[in-house]
């Protein structure tokens, strides 16, 4: 059999363009703002954790950041179900014990992967942007192949989720006509919303499934998680600034900064 | 209503080339290809652009429009500003060969590394039955017209050469997911998902999405619950005890 | 530089011309057949024209309607093609697409589904039954993307047993054919060029299979891409076949028609299948006023009852706008010449009125997609504005039904570039399913060929030669921009040779053929040999020019008007003419003759399928005679 093959011609470059990027737009806002965005949070996140005035006792309102309350130095009316599990040992702010779960779930969460990638990592900061950095290997290996835990975040992402529920309806039982009930419940709305719109809840309720038409219920499900999926990233920062709106809120009222009636 | 427009395109030849400047009539309704054409017609008979339908249906004609993937085809001259200098170069991300046509091979030898559809040996042919709701996900994928610019655009490979043998891109990684999903797909494609073809590397930045001339949603639909997939096979206890106990069929 | 002795050089069973949706099924085939079998292909690989498909595959798979079956696909189909098909071929079509569909979805194509989880089936124009197997609005890249995967599954089934993907099948993607080589009367080969290179490449086969596709860009508004160049047409014509119906183009009645550089783009005909109605600048629905007598009991003749149709197929006869293409193409041509036409020179097509927006970006997302995109019109909001488009040719080589062999040894054809098996129109939907038919059949037509020859043709260092020097001949002056002979043929084709013909005006077009026959001689190509699109064109002139004159010729011979061939001075369809075939040859390498060659007669078992009353439209009283005669003894 007679096979000859073309000389391998000298081609096997790339197009020689010597700039990082052609783009002419402006590409770099949308990570500016990002950064921005997430960067506020953090802050926000670090006082309010230190900040000590997070019940209102006359309202039942207590602030997200700190909920459910578990140590002892909790005041009485704002422990979780009555409890304190930890005993008289622990004397750090009680917020850092349970700062881990929504933490945890939003740090591995696929919208925010992308956000903090692509903002504070600069991998890409936009798409067609070089990036900065010489080697990849992304999730392949530690530390970053940890967010595939997602899913355990997802579980307790739902039960914080629930408290928060509670709380909200709680302080709507003893104080219904106070603002501050209701902004706990609309957080707590956009808290589920974003939860259950996560993407390892659609693989959860029928994704992993090849089959939908046998499982018609989980099918169901996966439609209206779908719906909330397809609207992950507005929710992501839409119940991101529910939560730091509500806990400032609470925390002012505590601090008796806001003071009008019905607050 | 016709204007002339200023045009920068990348000419050259194995890698080695330049920006070229030309003036060049517009008139209403065209398309940058439009536009490549008249400059073969009337300026530059030998420069080389890849195209076929016009029609955003065969994906032939990807190119980098002032910096961005997009299909010559579909990218309107309306678009820019009259005053504004187009800047028109090849993909990036793959071995030039002339001007704006790209040696694209890297995408054929990848789609040849992902099994085929694997079907049960006894179902023979027209005695497929399937839903409508349980082929729809993969007829998504399905869309894809191979233009590669979602291959093109994703960092993993754009800004590493290097990463190229381990790593499929969107463009197969989809492929598998639009497999491991088909209703009669009986081929175990999870582990090799994430240790042949590189799923680990997407960190669903999601350009491959923004790209899509098809607006596939890839990395929403495809890589992420390809991800989410893999969790079950390889990272997470709680499935792995489960299919283990109740011997769990393909479902 | 290389010459005759060094240019690269292959062996294979079968050398595939084409990478469409008949090329590959074709090579599918010669490789199951255990055949080494090379796909050339001007494009990529997956990127054939075969995407443009949009409707569906026809098959009578009885899946929608169980009333449906290969008898009565047969029956739409000669019907469509005026009886002027090739009835073996239509028989073989009507009767083997079903299994060729199932074969796709065994494959993994995933099309539409009906409730009971089979494949769903839609309506379309000529088609008695919902027929078309479609996926949305985009089956032919379905089509196209399932057998590019088949090939792969075959090359990883070779690479499994032998090591090396590439050891039986394998693709030469952009890579032009431009002449099919000969030993004695035998083929033996093809020669080509490297489009990426522009080095030359000889392949040594006994058996050819030309599966190129159609002739459309000798138009200026046409659907069909830059590769539509009638390559096989003529590549078939060089080497001593005949071509048949070259007189025969359709025009599909709906294309885009602004802007100006999207013009003949297709508006898939799904969109009357699914309710889309056609009307004039009055508001007028005009196509009531254009039923021609052969479907006048078939076809709805008040806008209730079309609309009925829509919801009871039983009891309703179905509109209108789903009359076969030829009959929509005429009447809209009509109406803009009457002066009823839209604002930018086509009719009304509008589906906003008539489905609820989400329905139509559901059942027509590539259409929503396309009009979006390039014309910035919402139809889910306003109609579109449509006109007719050159579209298919149903002409082409004249095959042998049963193994698409053609005149020559070795030679093979399927698909558009083959002629016969549409009549004188093509119906929509029996495309699709024509490729996967007729390229399985010339694939295994092929083999067999290969298995029954004594010894392998020879590679004559003189027919290289003289290929090589035709092919770099164009490189070696500084003539003409090809770009200009082009659109001068185009406006040509257009204007002389197109929807509606007259005797004098394509005397004209042979006139101005001949013409620019002299200046293809000349053009030149600047530049290099690497991706050189001057040059391409230059080589391509070749090809569309001798189409052009088979087209022309024929146009001019045919003296009655018959599906895609509407004559102004002969208006009507002779039963005369039925019974003629036009056969186009070239003697010389450059001009074309035509000859007439009478039409087989239909076998009695296919004629009783249908009415008497029926036929007495189509055939001679003569041949009615006989008929009687048949049915008496």
């Amino acid at each position: 059999m007679t096979q000859t093959t073309p000389d391998a011609s000298a081609r096997r470059q790339r197009a020689q363009v010597k700039v990082r990027t052609l783009r002419a737009d402006r590409w770099w806002l949308a990570p500016l703002l990002t950064f921005l965005g997430l960067s506020s949070f953090l802050v926000y996140g670090v006082w309010a954790i230190l900040d000590g005035s997070y019940y209102v006792p006359s309202a039942e309102y207590i602030a997200p950041f700190a909920s459910p309350c578990l140590a002892t130095s909790c005041p009485e009316g704002a422990r979780f179900l009555g409890l304190a599990p930890f005993g008289d040992w622990y004397t750090l702010p009680p917020g850092l014990l349970i700062l881990g779960l929504p933490g945890g779930f939003r740090l591995t969460c696929y919208y925010y992967r992308k956000s903090y990638y692509r903002s504070f990592w600069l991998s890409p900061a936009a798409c067609a942007v070089q990036e900065p950095h010489g080697k990849y290997t992304g999730e392949t290996r530690f530390p970053l192949i940890i967010q595939n835990v997602h899913r355990y975040f997802f579980y307790l992402a739902l039960v914080i989720g629930a408290i928060l529920a509670y709380d909200a309806v709680l302080a709507l039982v003893h104080t219904p006509l106070g603002l501050g009930s209701w902004i706990l419940l609309l957080n707590a709305v956009l808290i589920f919303g974003y939860t259950l719109g996560c993407h390892s809840c659609r693989h959860i309720t029928a994704g992993r499934l090849n089959h939908f038409s046998r499982h018609p219920l989980r099918y169901r499900a996966w439609t209206f998680v779908s719906k909330l999926n397809a609207k992950h990233q507005p929710l992501a920062w839409a119940s991101m600034y529910s939560v730091m709106g509500a806990d400032l809120y609470v925390r002012l009222v505590a601090k008796g900064i806001i003071a009008f009636p019905y607050a | 209503m016709s204007y002339k427009a200023k045009f920068k395109v990348w000419r050259g030849e194995g890698g080695e080339g330049r920006l070229e400047d030309f003036t060049v009539e517009v008139n209403e309704g065209e398309v940058v290809l439009d536009i490549i054409h008249r400059l073969q017609a009337t300026q530059a008979p030998d420069l080389a652009v890849r195209w076929n339908c016009k029609a955003g249906k065969c994906g032939s004609c990807s190119m980098e429009i002032n910096g961005k993937p997009r299909l010559g085809c579909m990218t309107r001259m309306s678009t820019f500003e009259e005053d504004e200098t187009i800047t028109v170069t090849p993909m990036r991300t793959f071995p030039v060969i002339k001007d704006l046509v790209t040696d694209v091979s890297f995408n054929y030898e990848k789609a040849r590394q992902i099994p085929s559809f694997t079907p049960p040996a006894d179902v023979r042919p027209g005695e497929y039955r399937m839903q409508q709701v349980d082929v729809e996900r993969s007829q998504e994928f399905r869309k894809c017209i191979e233009c590669f610019m979602c291959n093109n655009v994703c960092h993993v490979i754009r800004d590493h050469e290097e990463n190229k043998p381990a790593f499929a891109g969107p463009r197969f990684l989809m492929r598998i997911a639009e497999l491991d999903m088909h209703p009669y797909d009986v081929a175990d494609r999870q582990e090799a998902a994430q240790e042949e073809h590189g799923l680990g590397y997407c960190n669903i930045t999601k350009c491959c999405t923004e790209v899509c001339p098809e607006h596939i949603k890839i990395t929403d639909n495809a890589l992420i619950p390809m991800k989410e997939r893999v969790v079950d096979r390889k990272y997470d206890p709680l499935v792995w005890l489960g299919n283990k106990i109740f011997r769990r069929p393909k479902s | 530089m290389e010459n005759t002795l060094n240019i690269e050089r292959h062996e294979y069973d079968v050398v595939v011309i084409g990478a469409g949706g008949a090329g590959l099924r074709a090579a599918i085939e010669a490789r199951q057949q255990g055949k080494r079998t090379a796909i050339v292909c001007k494009s990529l690989f997956g990127k054939a024209h075969t995407v443009m498909a949009e409707g569906g595959a026809a098959a009578a798979m009885g899946n929608v309607n169980s009333e449906d079956n290969w008898m009565v696909h047969f029956r739409d189909t000669m019907r469509g093609g005026k009886f002027l098909n090739n009835w073996r071929m239509a028989e073989l079509h009507a009767k083997e697409a079903p299994d060729r569909v199932w074969e796709l979805e065994a494959w993994g194509a995933l099309f539409d589904r009906t409730k009971d989880g089979k494949i769903s089936q839609r309506n379309f124009g000529g088609h008695e039954y919902p027929r078309l197997a479609h996926v949305g609005d985009r089956t032919g890249l379905e089509l196209i993307r399932t057998l590019q995967q088949r090939v792969v599954a075959l090359q990883q089934e070779d690479h499994e047993t032998h090591g090396d993907y590439e050891a039986y099948i394998k693709v030469f993607a952009e890579c032009t054919v431009t002449r099919l080589l000969k030993d004695g009367e035998r083929i033996s080969g093809a020669f080509g060029y490297w489009r990426e290179t522009g080095n030359l490449i000889v392949f040594d086969a006994p058996a050819v299979v030309l599966a190129t596709g159609g002739i459309g860009k000798s138009y200026v508004v046409t659907s069909n891409s830059w590769e539509y160049t009638g390559d096989g047409h003529a590549l078939a014509l060089l080497a001593g076949a005949n071509l048949i119906n070259m007189e025969f183009i359709q025009f599909h009645p709906t294309g885009m028609v602004w802007p100006p550089s999207v013009r003949g783009i297709l508006v898939t005909e799904s969109v009357r299948g699914d309710g889309g109605v056609l009307r004039n600048s009055d508001g007028e629905r005009f196509m009531f006023k254009y039923i021609p007598e052969v479907f006048r009991d078939k076809y709805a003749t008040t806008e209730d009852e079309a609309d009925r149709w829509y919801t009871d197929q039983a009891n309703n006869r179905r509109p209108p706008e789903l009359l076969p293409r030829d009959e929509v193409a005429r009447a809209i041509n009509s109406e803009v010449k009457a002066g009823r036409g839209s604002p930018q020179g086509g009719v009304f097509l509008d589906v906003s009125s008539r489905l609820p927006a989400e329905e139509i970006k559901r059942r027509l997302p590539s259409m929503h997609h396309q009009f979006k995109e390039l014309a910035d019109v919402d139809i889910t909001a306003e109609p579109m504005q449509v006109g007719p488009t050159c579209h298919y040719i149903m002409g082409g080589v004249e095959v042998d039904a049963d193994t698409a062999a053609a005149a020559v040894p070795g030679l093979f054809a399927a698909g558009e570039v083959s002629g016969g098996m549409h009549g004188s129109n093509r119906l929509g939907g029996n495309s699709l399913s024509d490729l996967l038919v007729f390229g399985r059949r010339a694939g295994a037509g092929a083999a067999a060929y290969i298995d029954g020859l004594a010894a392998r043709p020879k590679v004559s260092p003189q027919l290289v030669e003289e290929a090589r020097a035709e092919a770099l001949a164009p490189l070696e002056r500084s003539g003409e921009n090809p770009y200009e002979v082009h659109q001068e043929l185009q406006r040509t084709m257009n204007e002389l040779v197109g929807i509606i013909r007259k005797a004098e005006e394509v005397g004209e077009a042979l006139e101005v053929i001949e013409k620019l026959k002299e200046r293809v001689r000349l053009v030149g190509a600047a530049g290099s040999r690497i991706y050189n699109p001057g040059w391409h064109l230059a080589l391509d002139l070749r090809n569309m020019i001798l189409v052009s004159e088979c087209v022309a010729r024929a146009a001019l011979l045919r003296e009655e008007s018959r599906g895609g061939h509407t004559r102004d001075d002969f208006p009507s369809m002779e039963p005369e003419w039925r019974r003629k075939l036009l056969i186009c040859l070239t003697p010389d390498g450059s001009s074309i003759t035509v000859k007439e060659q009478e039409q087989p007669s239909m076998r009695p078992d296919l004629l009783a399928l249908f009415d008497t009353e029926e036929l007495k439209k189509y055939l001679t009283d003569e041949e009615l005679a006989e008929l009687d005669g048949i049915a008496k003894s």
